[in-house]
């Protein structure tokens, strides 16, 4: 049973039981927040502290085990990589709507300075 | 053949337990049923068992262990009691919401506070509607032969559902009574080999036990597990039914007692309908139609098969071990007086509490409420619907 088809009762598995384990990936909770954390790759040292820190494993991660960014899809903007952060300007939350209202450059450029 | 021995309703359940040999029990033992692990832990040691016996630090924990080792493929069992069932009762649901048939004996106790530590229902009423069968026993005879057909109804595919085999605390467990023991070949091949349908230790086919259901699908798994539920009367009938084919003890969902042309008649379950039998003897002897409804299956409860069978009664007292607190009428009371609302001629019903905390209900209180009984019928007056046997002081509510 896929995330999403609407089971009858009798079609349901005995107890609930899943067949297909892991299909929560199906299940996109990334509207879940009104804020999101924006990234600042040139400030983040790669600690990977936000990585071992999220709830969601809403933490990307490159070939080179570097931080690659955030997966918005899962993200459900706790903000605990943000807490977590022991550089000041690597990851900030900001509101979903501000970036909406003024594009992500200006909410960038507000959050972090610089460039 | 079976063996005649005399031992307690504990001992009896052991014994049953270590014939059954099932692949985990986890358990925490309290009164009135400590003897049941206890003698399982000594069947261990002397090389008669190989059950894992694991020693949790809580109810709630053996229940949870009893969850996971049976959502692994294992058959499962556990004991307990009273504040050990209440404690357990957030897992008791879970079981049952799993679809896990994990067969628990207990010794009805009854809840604190005052704290005590004798017979009555109260811990068995307090989990009623979570989802599992209940089967009330009379004495050690039924105690074990109920905890061995337990093994084969939760088990049934179509079932797949938690039991809870029930004996009075004291009354059953520490009673020494004579009863027929089965040879352990024979209760083996009776229950036979267990085939889990789901088992998480299957790596070939990866499954999820306890996902999470958002509104969208709950509803639908609280059905799904209803209509599991819900097959298990034909299961009791076609289980007890194979069980006096195999050990010529015949079992069925209640047992009605000279109640086919009874004008008055008792509903209880547990020890106490023993009692009450007697009075029924008694009464019979002088002419009264009098009879009993000794209900074994609580849970679910068989209201067809109770129209049946009290449908032409005149009176009908039911005889609860509980106080609902609160409620209109006890469970018994409740459960009775719903079902036989769709008889035309429906009987008058009214609703006695006793046994509490293990108080004693003795012949003549039994024979009281069959004289009140007659007198109702007598007169049409009913007077109280609910009254308490046995207490001192007045109940005039």
């Amino acid at each position: 049973m896929k995330i999403g088809e609407k089971a009858k009762w009798d079609e349901l598995l005995t107890g609930g039981v899943i067949e297909d384990p892991g299909n929560s990936v199906n299940y996109k909770t990334g509207s879940w927040g009104i804020e999101k954390p924006i990234w600042n790759k040139d400030a983040c040292i790669n600690c990977m502290f936000c990585w071992v820190y999220c709830p969601d494993s809403a933490i990307k991660v490159d070939k080179d085990g570097n931080m690659a960014g955030i997966d918005c899809d899962f993200c459900k903007g706790c903000g605990l990589c943000v807490k977590e952060c022991p550089k000041p300007n690597a990851l900030a939350m900001v509101l979903k709507a501000d970036i909406e209202k003024k594009g992500m450059d200006v909410v960038f450029k507000e959050t972090f300075g610089g460039k | 053949m079976g063996k005649k021995v005399a031992l307690m309703g504990n001992t009896a359940t052991a014994h049953a337990i270590r014939q059954i040999n099932p692949d985990v029990i986890a358990a925490y033992p309290i009164t009135p049923s400590s003897d049941i692990p206890m003698a399982v832990a000594s069947f261990i040691a002397d090389g008669l068992m190989d059950t894992e016996l694991v020693t949790v630090e809580s109810e709630h924990s053996a229940m949870s262990a009893c969850v996971g080792a049976s959502a692994a493929g294992g058959r499962v069992m556990t004991i307990t009691a009273a504040q050990g069932l209440a404690l357990m009762s957030e897992i008791v649901y879970i079981a049952s919401s799993l679809r896990l048939p994990i067969v628990t004996i207990i010794a009805a106790r009854a809840l604190s506070s005052p704290l005590n530590i004798h017979g009555d229902h109260s811990d068995v009423m307090e989990v009623r509607d979570a989802g599992w069968i209940q089967l009330f026993c009379e004495d050690s005879q039924e105690i074990y032969d109920s905890t061995i057909q337990a093994i084969k109804i939760s088990e049934n595919k179509n079932v797949l559902t938690p039991v809870m085999v029930i004996m009075d605390g004291f009354n059953t467990s520490h009673s020494v009574e004579i009863w027929e023991m089965e040879e352990d070949k024979r209760v083996k091949e009776f229950i036979g080999e267990y085939t889990p349908k789901y088992p998480l230790l299957d790596v070939s086919r990866k499954i999820t036990y306890g996902a999470w259901a958002p509104p969208a699908e709950y509803s639908e798994h609280k059905v799904s597990q209803l209509h599991g539920l819900l097959q298990s009367p034909s299961m009791v009938k076609k289980v007890g039914e194979d069980f006096g084919k195999a050990f010529g003890r015949n079992y069925g969902i209640f047992e009605a007692y000279k109640l086919d042309d009874a004008d008055y008649a008792i509903v209880i379950m547990g020890s106490a309908a023993g009692t009450a039998k007697d009075v029924v003897d008694a009464l019979r002897e002088n002419g009264v139609k009098a009879g009993l409804l000794k209900m074994r299956m609580f849970r679910p409860f068989p209201a067809d098969e109770v129209k049946e069978a009290l449908g032409n009664v005149k009176v009908v007292a039911t005889l609860d071990r509980v106080i609902s607190a609160g409620a209109y009428g006890s469970p018994l009371f409740n459960e009775i007086r719903s079902a036989l609302y769709d008889v035309p001629q429906r009987p008058i019903v009214i609703d006695y509490i006793y046994g509490l905390g293990g108080r004693d209900t003795q012949p003549k209180h039994f024979k009281a409420v069959y004289e009140n009984l007659k007198k109702i019928a007598k007169t049409g007056k009913v007077g109280k619907i609910l009254d308490f046997i046995n207490i001192r002081g007045k109940w005039e509510e």
